[in-house]
């Protein structure tokens, strides 16, 4: 790790400047912990780091016109305290939540989660069923993206030279509203997932699901919106019937590959699955709230 | 260019002068001799370079040493008070939790985070705490068994 350059600029505005000259060997840093896990490995030779954790706003998380505004630096060990994102999101939680271990959680971020841009990222299904947007910061200004346009393919986001996300935001959170996330490894912990899953439910008082988002990882070079199987929950109460249809119709849209984690027979059998227990949850968790 | 880093190790202040690839582990075993916390794989996933920042664990082998610029750093050398082991440290030994040792500063820094926040887990809760720290000779099985002890000798100690 030689010639490399540490910078910890106090605005926004200076990071994109310095990411912008820095060029292509210019690296944002929030958690690190996919980044410096890249330096160490050889496969990234960056000649300058800006860290963002010195910008205000960029660790912490802050209620905003009903909604949530997470800085990008913010832990996933962070998120998990704090009570009021539980209660409204618990299903992004819990995914950014499985990421790693104790000491993975106490520096991960959501953000660099989105811009690894890995298939597999168990944070990025969540947000993107939950309707999640980033502001990006550049040397021209402030945009904001949806989460699933950031990820263009394994290793690869939209943002052009200079650019990185500041914050991530989830919207406000309408009544009887749930959502939820699993993932399969092959055991209990510290692993990457073989499928993701997240659904994101609103109810009406009587029950009835009057809105679904559906998002799958792991199963394509991003994240999959499942619109037809989120099409098929809506005006019912996730009834077994429901769920089989369910079932095929998140099998439908997968566009997995094999590989060492799991053949793509295998990884489309397991999201039908999933999709069905997720729902479950999700809908049980927004049930509670009615 | 080098990085002039001062920052609070075990409460002591400290300073030191870090190149900017140089980890935080790095700089504490090279530059400030605090040895303790150990490089298992130096890509976060065995533990053994554990320590707490600003009260939050996190392994120091993904965090730059210039990222430790004005933070509170707590370290294996910090947790016994002079000559007295923590009651970790002394359960440690009592249930033969280690072996060759490497990864014992690691696990001791992770359950004493543990217990500071959550002074009575479940065996369940240890394991999944201590999953991020990986030993290659004890099997686990004394090290929950010493935390889950050390835990409830002081919940008694705090009791009495």
């Amino acid at each position: 790790m030689s010639q490399l350059d540490y910078l910890a600029p106090a605005s926004a505005e200076d990071a994109a400047k310095a990411l912008a000259a820095g060029g292509d060997t210019a690296r944002p840093l929030s958690g690190g912990t996919d980044l410096l896990v890249q330096l160490r490995a050889g496969r990234l030779k960056p000649g300058l780091i800006v860290d963002l954790k010195k910008i205000p706003g960029a660790i912490g998380i802050r209620e905003e016109a009903g909604g949530f505004v997470i800085g990008a630096a913010t832990s996933g060990a962070a998120l998990g305290e704090h009570a009021p994102l539980v209660r409204a999101w618990p299903g992004v939680v819990e995914a950014t939540n499985l990421i790693g271990s104790t000491q993975i959680q106490g520096r991960a971020s959501m953000a660099g989660n989105i811009c690894n841009a890995s298939p597999a990222a168990d944070s990025v299904p969540a947000l993107v069923a939950a309707r999640a947007t980033c502001v990006v910061v550049g040397p021209t200004g402030r945009r904001t993206v949806p989460v699933e346009e950031i990820p263009v393919g394994p290793g690869r986001t939209s943002l052009a030279p200079g650019e990185f996300v500041l914050e991530i935001r989830l919207p406000p959170r309408g009544f009887h509203a749930a959502d939820a996330y699993l993932r399969s490894i092959p055991r209990t912990e510290m692993d990457i997932a073989v499928v993701g899953v997240a659904v994101n439910l609103t109810l009406g008082v009587d029950g009835v699901i009057t809105d679904a988002r559906i998002a799958l990882g792991a199963v394509g070079p991003t994240v999959i919106v499942a619109r037809e199987a989120a099409a098929v929950l809506v005006g019912t109460r996730a009834e077994d019937d429901v769920l089989a249809r369910l079932d095929e119709a998140a099998r439908a849209v997968c566009r997995p590959i094999s590989d060492k984690r799991g053949t793509a027979e295998f990884r489309t059998k397991i999201t039908g699955v999933l999709a069905r227990r997720v729902a479950t949850i999700a809908y049980a968790r927004a049930k509670e709230r009615i | 260019m080098k990085q002039h880093v001062t920052a609070t190790v075990n409460g002591d202040p400290v300073e030191f002068l870090s190149d900017p690839g140089m980890t935080l582990l790095d700089a504490l075993r090279d530059e400030l001799g605090l040895t303790g916390s150990k490089e298992g794989c130096g890509s976060g996933d065995c533990g053994a370079c554990s320590v707490v920042v600003d009260g939050r664990l996190v392994c120091s082998c993904l965090m730059l040493a210039a990222e430790a610029e004005g933070h509170r750093i707590e370290t294996i050398e910090g947790m016994a008070e002079g000559s007295v082991l923590h009651p970790l440290q002394r359960k440690f030994i009592e249930h033969a939790a280690l072996q060759c040792g490497f990864c014992t500063p690691g696990l001791l820094v992770a359950a004493k985070a543990l217990l500071d926040s959550n002074p009575d887990p479940s065996e369940t809760e240890v394991r999944y705490w201590l999953a991020g720290n990986l030993c290659r000779c004890t099997g686990y099985d004394k090290v929950i068994r010493a935390v889950m002890d050390a835990g409830a000798e002081m919940r008694q100690a705090r009791v009495a």
